[in-house]
C-alpha cells in the first residue's frame, strides 16, 4: 500500500491502488485487494463518460479529465479493487507498474503476463 | 517546509467534546512519540493526580517517521500509572501508529471520564462518542474486537484498541489490547481506560503525506527496507520470533524460574520458540508498515467437554516475555497449558508479565504459609498446575476477596500486607521482566524510567560480560545504561520499533529526516534524547519517585546470575550515581 502511494511523490495511503485488510480479524490472515487486470473489465462498461479505456495486457486506463466522480466503477468491480481518492474525488486505479512487488518480501504478489 | 505531525486531537470524555489544535512547535522541539507525550503529560496531568480519577489524562503519540519509513510502527501511550503511582509509559504496534497518523494526528489526548460506558470512533477529522453498555463486562476481549470490526468503517487502515474485564475492574496491570494480539501491556493503561468508562477506541484514516524531496525519499526508503529485510537479526525475529530467546537464556541460566528460586528451567525446551514453531505455529503477522513480521500465533485445537468430536481451534499469540512469565516463572512446562493461560490473559485483558509474576509470588507465599486457602479462595497454588492458575486468574479479575483485591494492585502492594517482600519480584512497583542475567539487568529495571528491560537493555550488557569476560566498573555500567536509555528516547520519539535499533543508527536517521525537510546532527539528536529522559525523570520525581527509596527484592542476590554475583553495595552505589546523573542531565 505504502509502496504504491510512494509513486505519486507522497507518503501515506490515500492514493494507493492496492489495499490489505484482515479476513475478519488478523488471526484469519489477510486479504490483498488489487486489480487483476480483467480482459473484459466491468468497471469500464459502466463508466458514463468513457473515462476508462482498455489497457493493453488487461485492466483499464483512467482519463482523469473525463471522470465525473460518480463512483459507478467502484461499485462495478466485483472484487472490490477500485479505491477512492477522497482528496481528489476520483477513483484510484492500478496501472500494473509492478512497483509494489519489489516491496513484498514474502512474495505474496507478483507480476504475470496475460496472453 | 518541514513535514512533521502537528495536529493533536483533544477529547474530553466528561463533556463529550473534541477539538483539534495545531502544535507544530511542540513536535519541532520534542520530535514526537515519547518526547511529545511527556510534555503533554506534564501539561495535562496535575501534580499528585489519582491515576484512576478523571484528572489522569491518556496521551497517545506517534512520530515524524510514522507513515514514512518501515518499522516506524509503534505508538507511545503516556499516563500516570495506577501500578507504580508515577510515570506510565507503554508502547504498542499493531496498526495503531499508522492509523493515528493517517487519521491526521501526531497525538491524541483523552481527558475526563464518561459516566456510562462509551467507545470512541475517530475517523479522520471526526470523533464520535458511541454507546458501549452492550459491550461492557463482555467476557472476552476478542469478541469486543469482532463487534467493533463489524460496526465501524475503515477496514485495513484502522486500529481497534479495547480493554477486557481486567480494565473494567481496575486491575492495576490491566492492558489495552489492539488488533487482538498487540498490547499497551505494561503499567496499567487498561485500568485508566476502565476508570474513564472507556471500553475501546477505533481510529481510521486514509491520507497522504507530502514530501520535500520525493526522489531522495524513495532512495532512502529502499535502503532502509533492504537493510531490514536482509538483516540476520530481523530474519531471526521473523523465523522464531522473540521466543527464540527461551533456549539461549535458559542455557545461560538467566531464565527466571519458579519465582526466581532458580534461573534455569528443566522443561524450557518444551516451551521454546523452536518447539512452538514445530508443533503449534499457525500464522506469522506483521504490524502495519513493518516487513519483519515477528508476531507469532499458535494454533491450539481444543475439545469441548460436552460432546465427542466437537472442537474449536484458537489462535494464540506468544512471545518470549509471556513464555517466561506464564511459563517458567510459575513452572509451566506443558506448551498446551501455557497457551491456555496466555489465551485467558488475552481474553481478560491483563498484562501477561505482571500476572505471571503475581501468581509466582502468591505461590511462594502460600508455600511458605504467609497465605492460606482462606486467602486464595480455596486454591492450592502449585508450580506447574495450570488448571489452578486459570482459576486464580479468574478470581483475580473478578476480585472475589480482599486477597485478590490486593493482588490486583500488584505485588509491591500485596507483599506490604501479606509479607514475602524478599521474594516479591517487582522493581519500582513493576513486576520483573524475564532476565536474570546479572547486575546490569536488575539495575536497568531499577533506574529505567519504565522499570522495564526495554528502557536500557541491561540484559544485553550482562550477556556481553558473559561472552567476553570483561567486567565494567559500577561507574561505567551506570553511564552505559543511562546513555542507552537516553538514545532510546530518540527511537521512541520517531517512533521506531526497538527491534530495529541496530539499523536506525544516528547517520541513517539524519539521512531519513532530509526528504522531510529536517536537519539534525548526531549531537543534536543525542541532546534531545537526554532532554526527553530528563523530562521523564523529572515527572517521576514530581510524583514522589526516589531512586534511593527503591525496594530491592532479596531474591536477586540469592539466585546466582551468569554475569556474576550481584552485590547489595554495587546496587546502592549505582543508584546514587544514577540519581546524580539523571538529575544533572544536560
Amino acid at each position: 500500500m505504502i509502496a504504491c502511494n510512494r509513486r505519486f511523490g507522497e507518503a501515506g495511503v490515500a492514493k494507493s491502488s492496492i489495499h490489505v485488510r484482515s479476513a475478519g480479524g488478523i488471526e484469519r490472515g489477510f486479504i490483498v485487494l488489487v486489480c487483476r487486470a480483467c480482459i473484459d473489465p466491468p468497471c469500464m462498461k459502466v463508466c458514463p463518460t468513457n473515462a476508462l479505456s482498455k489497457r493493453i495486457g488487461g485492466g483499464v486506463i483512467l482519463n482523469s479529465s473525463k471522470c465525473v466522480g460518480c463512483k459507478l466503477c467502484v461499485n462495478a468491480c466485483t472484487i472490490g479493487a477500485i479505491f477512492w481518492d477522497e482528496e481528489n474525488e476520483k477513483p484510484v486505479i492500478c496501472v500494473h507498474c509492478g512497483y509494489c512487488v519489489d516491496y513484498c518480501p514474502y512474495n505474496v504478489i507478483r507480476m504475470e503476463e496475460i496472453s | 517546509m518541514k513535514v512533521i505531525p502537528s495536529k493533536i486531537l483533544y477529547i474530553d470524555l466528561s463533556r463529550r467534546r473534541f477539538w483539534i489544535e495545531d502544535r507544530k512547535e511542540l513536535f519541532e522541539e520534542w520530535v514526537g512519540g515519547s518526547g511529545v507525550a511527556i510534555k503533554l503529560l506534564e501539561e495535562e496531568c496535575p501534580k499528585n493526580a489519582n491515576p484512576l480519577e478523571p484528572e489522569n489524562p491518556i496521551i497517545f503519540a506517534v512520530g515524524p517517521f510514522t507513515g514514512f519509513y518501515p518499522i516506524a510502527s509503534k505508538t507511545v501511550a503516556m499516563f500516570k500509572s495506577p501500578l507504580t503511582g508515577n510515570l506510565g509509559e507503554s508502547h504498542c504496534g499493531g496498526r495503531s501508529a499508522l492509523a493515528i497518523r493517517m487519521a491526521g494526528y501526531g497525538a491524541i489526548v483523552i481527558k475526563g471520564a464518561s459516566e456510562t460506558p462509551v467507545y470512541l470512533a475517530i475517523h479522520g477529522e471526526k470523533a464520535y462518542f458511541r454507546e458501549a453498555s452492550a459491550i461492557w463486562n463482555m467476557a472476552n476481549s476478542y469478541t469486543v474486537g469482532r463487534i467493533l470490526r463489524d460496526r465501524e468503517p475503515g477496514a485495513g487502515a484502522r486500529t481497534i484498541m479495547r480493554i477486557g474485564r481486567a480494565g473494567e475492574k481496575l486491575i492495576s496491570y490491566a492492558c489495552v489490547v489492539t488488533e487482538t494480539y498487540r498490547h499497551f501491556g505494561r503499567l496499567g493503561l487498561g485500568a485508566v481506560f476502565g476508570s474513564k468508562k472507556l471500553k475501546a477506541i477505533v481510529v481510521s484514516g486514509r491520507r497522504s503525506l507530502p514530501l520535500v524531496d520525493p526522489k531522495a525519499y524513495r532512495e532512502i526508503y529502499k535502503e532502509i527496507f533492504t537493510l531490514l529485510v536482509e538483516s540476520p537479526s530481523m530474519k531471526k525475529y521473523h523465523e522464531l520470533g522473540t521466543s527464540m530467546n527461551v533456549n539461549p537464556l535458559n542455557e545461560l541460566k538467566a531464565l527466571p524460574t519458579r519465582n526466581l528460586k532458580e534461573a534455569n528451567f528443566d522443561e524450557a525446551e518444551k516451551i521454546s520458540g523452536e518447539s512452538f514453531a514445530k508443533d503449534f505455529l499457525g500464522r506469522r503477522l506483521a504490524c502495519a508498515h513493518c516487513p519483519v513480521s515477528c508476531i507469532h500465533l499458535a494454533a491450539l485445537r481444543m475439545p469441548y467437554d460436552s460432546e465427542p468430536y466437537f472442537y474449536k481451534t484458537k489462535m494464540i499469540s506468544y512471545d518470549y516475555e509471556t513464555i517466561y512469565s506464564l511459563g517458567s516463572m510459575i513452572g509451566i512446562g506443558n506448551p498446551k497449558e501455557l497457551l491456555k493461560l496466555l489465551d485467558e490473559v488475552e481474553a481478560l485483558g491483563l498484562d501477561a508479565i505482571s500476572t505471571g509474576v503475581a501468581l509466582a509470588w502468591a505461590t511462594e507465599a502460600q508455600e511458605k504459609g504467609l497465605i492460606s486457602i482462606n486467602e486464595t479462595n480455596g486454591l492450592n497454588l502449585k508450580w506447574g498446575d495450570a488448571e489452578t492458575y486459570l482459576k486464580a486468574i479468574r478470581f483475580l479479575v473478578n476480585q472475589v476477596n480482599d486477597f485478590y483485591k490486593a493482588l490486583g494492585k500488584g505485588i509491591e502492594y500485596a507483599s506490604n500486607i501479606y509479607g514475602g517482600k524478599e521474594f516479591a519480584l517487582a522493581f519500582g512497583g513493576n513486576e520483573m521482566p524475564g532476565y536474570h542475567t546479572g547486575l546490569a539487568a536488575h539495575l536497568g529495571f531499577l533506574i529505567g524510567s519504565r522499570h522495564s528491560h526495554l528502557d536500557c537493555a541491561g540484559y544485553s550488557i550482562d550477556q556481553k560480560i558473559v561472552a567476553t569476560g570483561k567486567k565494567s566498573t559500577i561507574e561505567e555500567l551506570t553511564e552505559e545504561l543511562i546513555n542507552e536509555e537516553a538514545w532510546r528516547q530518540i527511537l521512541s520519539s520517531l517512533v521506531i520499533c526497538f527491534f530495529a535499533r541496530g539499523i536506525y543508527k544516528p547517520e541513517l536517521i539524519i539521512k531519513a529526516f532530509k526528504p522531510l525537510g529536517m536537519e539534525f546532527t548526531e549531537d543534536s539528536l543525542k541532546k534531545i534524547g537526554r532532554k526527553i529522559l530528563k523530562a521523564k525523570y523529572e515527572f517521576k520525581v514530581r510524583e514522589g519517585f526516589k531512586l534511593n527509596k527503591l525496594r530491592i527484592p532479596e531474591r536477586i542476590f540469592q539466585t546466582s546470575a551468569p554475569a556474576g554475583e550481584i552485590l547489595k553495595e554495587s546496587i546502592a552505589k549505582a543508584l546514587s550515581l544514577a540519581e546524580e546523573k539523571l538529575t544533572n542531565l544536560p
